[in-house]
C-alpha cells in the first residue's frame, strides 16, 4: 500500500535525506521518499501494519526534526 | 500568489533585528574604545563577555537547545550542534584569552557568527518557501467545490461527492472541477493551466469540458464523465507532485556526499585542532582554524538547491503544458542525443483522407467494399474511408483483424479483403504496382481483385523546423512508420530526418526500438516519440518515451515519461531548453558551492580565513546557489515565437 501525507516544519533538506534513509530502514517498508521540496512523505508500506509504520516513521521525523510533524 | 511570512518566520525576522540593534552598538563601542580596558584589570573582559553573552543568547538560544535535544536523540552531525561547537568554541577561546591576561577579543565574533547563521537560515527558508509557493500555484489547478444540480435545487459540494452522470453548473470565472460533457450552453474556457495554450477553447453542447479549465464567458451545464479521483485535474497533480520524488542522479549523488562530507570535515577538524596545536603548543590558534571548519561544515547550500533547480525544472516546464514524471528524465532528457519518431500522428497530421480511388472497373465499389471491412474501426484510416464513402453500411460481415496486413470480412461464403499487398499475396491475389506516396489499401472481393485507395495525411507544419533545430544540436533523428518505402521516403525527405524505417508492424517498432538502444553507446540517450495511442510498449522500452497531444488519454500519460498536453512539435524543444538549463545551473551550483567552501576550508586552515568569513561562505554561498536555482523557473522561448523574431 502506497500514501503520501503532508510534512510539517520540515526546515531543512539534509534532514529530509536523513529522514528518508531511516524511514527505509524501518520494519515492513518497502519503499519510502522524503520531498523536501514539495514537503512530503510517500510510503509504500505492508499494508496489514501500515499504522504502526506510519507511527515508527512519525518518531523518526521527531528524533531527527523535533519539530516535524506528519500530518495524518 | 505572494509568499507570506509564516508567524514563525516573523518571529525570527524579529528577533534578527533586535539581536543586530544590541550588537551594533555594543560592537562600535567595543572597537573604537575597548570595552575591556573600559574597566582595566584582570576582570576587564568580563563586561564585553557579559554583554555579547546576551546578544548571544537572544539570537542562538534555540539553536542551543536544539543542539543539546539533538545530543540526546543521537544526531551528532547535526548542524545545530556543529554551529553551537563553532560559536561557544570561539567563546571558550576569547575567555582563555581573558583569563590569561591577553589582549580581550573574539567574543565579538562568537556572537556575530550566530547571528549571521540565523540570518542566512532565515533567508534560506524565504527563498525556498517563496519559489515553492511560486510553483505551486502554477499547478493550483485543484478545484474547491462543484455546484451539483439535484431536483431540489443547485447546492455546492465538495467535486469529490460526486458521481459519473450527475449534472454540475460552472458559472463564468469558476473553475471545472470534473471532466463532463456540456449537456447546455456553450461558452469559452481558458484551458492555459492544463496546456500552456492562452488561445481559449470554444465549447458547446456534446463537447468535453476537462477539469481544470476556467469558464470564461457564460454559465454552462455539464454531465459528470469521471470521478474526481479520476478526472483530468487531479491526474495532473498527482504526476507533477510525484514528480520530483523520483530523484535524479545528480540529486542521489549529492545526498550521498552530504552524508559523508559532514563527518569527515569534522573530523579534520578535530586533527586540526589537536596534532599541530599539540606540536606547536600555540593551541589557540589551531582550535580557531578548527572551529572555522565547523562552521563550513553543512552541506545546506548543495542540499537544498540541487533538489530545488529540479523542482524549479520540473514547475517551469508546466507552465508550457510539458509534464515531466520525474527529477531523473529532466536529468536524462538534457542529454538526449537520439530522438526517434514514430510517424502517424507525431510528424504527421494523422488526419488521414482518401485523396483518390483506382478501381479495376468500379470505383464505387471499391469504397463500398472498404467501408464494410473497415466498419466499426476507430483507426484513422479506417475512419477515412468511412467519411469518404458516406453512405450506411452493411454491418452482417463478421470482420477479422490480420495484424499488420488489414481486414477480412466474411458472411457466408461472401470474403472481402482489405488492406496491404502483404494481405493480397497472403491469399494469391496479383494486384498492380501502385507506386504511389500514401498508404495505399487494396481491396479484392471474392479472390477478385477490386481496386485501390490512396490515403494521404498532412504534415505537421513544424515538423521540419523542429526535427532541424534537433539535429543542429547534434542529435540523430529516425524515423519509424508503417507505411511503404514510398510514403516513408516522402515523409522522410520532407520532414529531414537521418534515417528512416519504413513497412514496420506495431510489434517491429518494439524491436527496431530495442535495436537502436543496443547500437547506442552507454553515455547516449534515446529519446521515442509518439503520440501514446498505440505505442505505449516502445514508450516505456526507450530511455525516454515523449508522449504528445495527450490532454485526456491516461494510457499515454501512464505510459509516458514526458508529456506534452498540447499536440505540437516545439514541446520538445522547449522541453530541452528548460532541461539544459537546469542541468547547467545545478552544475553551476555544485562547481560554486564546493569550490567556495573548499577554498574557505584551505583558506582556514592556514589561517588567512577568519570566522566572519566562514561564515558568510557557509550561508552566503547557500543563498546564492537558491537564487540561481530559482532563475530556472523563467521564460523560455518557443520555436514559433523564435521564427517570428525572425520575421
Amino acid at each position: 500500500m502506497k500514501k503520501s501525507f503532508k510534512l510539517e516544519e520540515l526546515d531543512c533538506a539534509n534532514c529530509a535525506a536523513k529522514m528518508e534513509r531511516e524511514i527505509n530502514k524501518l520494519d515492513g517498508v518497502n519503499s519510502a521518499t522524503v520531498n523536501f521540496m514539495s514537503q512530503r512523505l510517500t510510503i509504500d508500506a505492508d499494508p496489514e501494519d501500515f499504522d504502526r509504520i506510519i507511527e515508527a516513521a512519525a518518531r523518526v521525523c521527531k528524533k531527527i526534526e523535533p519539530d516535524c510533524n506528519i500530518v495524518r | 500568489m505572494k509568499h507570506r511570512l509564516s508567524k514563525k518566520e516573523r518571529a525570527n525576522l524579529a528577533r534578527i533585528l533586535i539581536a543586530l540593534l544590541a550588537f551594533i552598538p555594543i560592537f562600535a563601542v567595543d572597537k573604537s574604545i575597548g570595552l575591556a580596558s573600559s574597566i582595566g584589570g584582570t576582570y576587564g573582559w568580563l563586561l564585553p563577555f557579559g554583554l555579547y553573552l546576551a546578544v548571544y543568547l537572544t539570537i542562538g538560544f534555540d539553536i542551543v537547545y536544539r543542539a543539546v535535544r539533538n545530543i540526546f536523540h543521537g544526531q551528532i552531525f547535526d548542524e545545530n550542534l556543529l554551529m553551537c561547537v563553532a560559536s561557544l568554541g570561539a567563546f571558550a577561546l576569547a575567555i582563555f584569552r581573558g583569563v590569561n591576561g591577553l589582549d580581550t577579543e573574539g567574543f565579538d565574533e562568537a556572537c556575530a557568527v550566530m547571528i549571521f547563521y540565523q540570518i542566512g537560515e532565515f533567508f534560506q527558508r524565504y527563498a525556498v518557501g517563496k519559489s515553492r509557493s511560486s510553483i505551486q500555484s502554477i499547478l493550483d489547478i485543484r478545484p474547491d467545490s462543484a455546484n451539483l444540480k439535484t431536483e431540489s435545487g443547485v447546492t455546492s459540494v465538495f467535486p469529490d461527492e460526486v458521481e459519473i452522470g450527475q449534472i454540475i453548473i460552472v458559472y463564468p470565472g469558476e473553475r471545472v472541477p470534473l471532466d463532463g460533457i456540456c449537456v447546455s450552453g456553450a461558452t469559452s474556457l481558458d484551458v492555459s493551466a492544463l496546456t500552456g495554450e492562452s488561445v481559449p477553447k470554444e465549447i458547446a453542447v456534446g463537447d468535453e469540458a476537462l477539469s481544470g479549465s476556467v469558464n470564461i464567458s457564460s454559465t454552462i451545464e455539464l454531465e459528470v464523465q469521471k470521478q474526481y479521483y479520476d478526472s483530468t485535474a487531479s491526474k495532473i497533480l498527482e504526476l507533477v507532485e510525484k514528480a520530483s520524488d523520483k530523484k535524479s542522479k545528480t540529486e542521489n549523488f549529492i545526498t550521498k556526499f552530504a552524508r559523508y562530507y559532514t563527518p569527515t570535515v569534522v573530523i579534520i577538524a578535530l586533527i586540526l585542532a589537536v596534532i599541530p596545536g599539540a606540536v606547536t603548543g600555540d593551541w589557540s590558534i589551531w582550535v580557531y582554524r578548527a572551529l572555522s571548519f565547523l562552521v563550513v561544515s553543512c552541506p545546506c547550500a548543495l542540499v537544498i538547491s540541487i533538489p530545488l533547480g529540479f523542482f524549479s525544472g520540473i514547475g517551469a516546464a508546466s507552465k508550457y503544458g510539458i509534464l515531466v514524471k520525474g527529477s531523473d528524465y529532466l536529468e536524462k532528457y538534457a542529454k538526449a542525443n537520439s530522438f526517434v519518431f514514430d510517424k502517424t500522428g507525431t510528424l504527421t497530421k494523422g488526419n488521414f483522407e482518401v485523396v483518390e480511388v483506382y478501381p479495376h472497373q468500379n470505383a464505387e465499389e471499391v469504397l463500398r467494399l472498404a467501408s464494410i471491412a473497415e466498419n466499426g474501426s476507430s483507426h484513422p484510416i479506417a475512419q477515412s474511408i468511412l467519411r469518404k464513402y458516406d453512405k450506411k453500411t452493411d454491418a452482417s460481415y463478421t470482420l477479422t483483424n490480420e495484424p499488420g496486413m488489414g481486414i477480412v470480412a466474411k458472411k457466408d461464403d461472401d470474403v472481402i479483403l482489405c488492406g496491404n499487398r502483404k494481405l493480397m499475396e497472403s491469399y494469391g491475389i496479383s494486384v498492380p504496382d501502385a507506386d504511389i506516396i500514401g498508404t495505399v489499401i487494396f481491396v479484392a472481393h471474392n479472390c477478385d481483385y477490386v481496386g485501390y485507395a490512396v490515403i494521404r495525411d498532412e504534415l505537421k507544419p513544424d515538423a521540419a523546423e523542429i526535427v532541424a533545430e534537433l539535429k543542429s544540436s547534434g542529435a540523430r533523428t529516425v524515423m519509424l512508420t508503417g507505411d511503404g518505402e514510398a510514403t516513408a521516403n516522402d515523409i522522410a525527405t520532407r520532414v529531414g530526418v537521418d534515417e528512416y524505417k519504413a513497412c514496420l508492424l506495431p510489434a517491429d517498432k518494439v524491436n527496431e526500438v530495442e535495436r537502436l538502444l543496443a547500437e547506442k553507446n552507454s553515455n547516449q540517450t534515446l529519446c521515442f516519440v509518439g503520440d501514446g495511442i498505440n505505442d505505449a510498449p516502445v514508450l516505456m522500452r526507450s530511455d525516454i518515451g515523449v508522449a504528445m497531444g495527450c490532454l485526456g488519454s491516461d494510457a499515454a500519460i501512464e505510459a509516458a515519461d514526458i508529456v506534452l498536453m498540447r499536440d505540437e512539435l516545439n514541446g520538445l524543444t522547449t522541453a530541452r531548453r528548460i532541461a539544459k538549463k537546469t542541468m547547467r545551473i545545478v552544475r553551476e551550483n555544485i562547481i560554486f558551492s564546493l569550490g567556495v567552501k573548499l577554498a574557505i576550508l584551505i583558506l582556514s586552515a592556514i589561517g588567512m580565513a577568519s570566522m566572519w568569513m566562514a561564515v558568510f561562505g557557509d550561508v552566503g554561498v547557500a543563498i546564492i546557489a537558491i537564487l540561481n536555482a530559482i532563475r530556472i523557473n523563467g521564460k523560455y522561448k518557443t520555436v514559433q515565437k523564435y521564427a517570428l523574431d525572425q520575421k
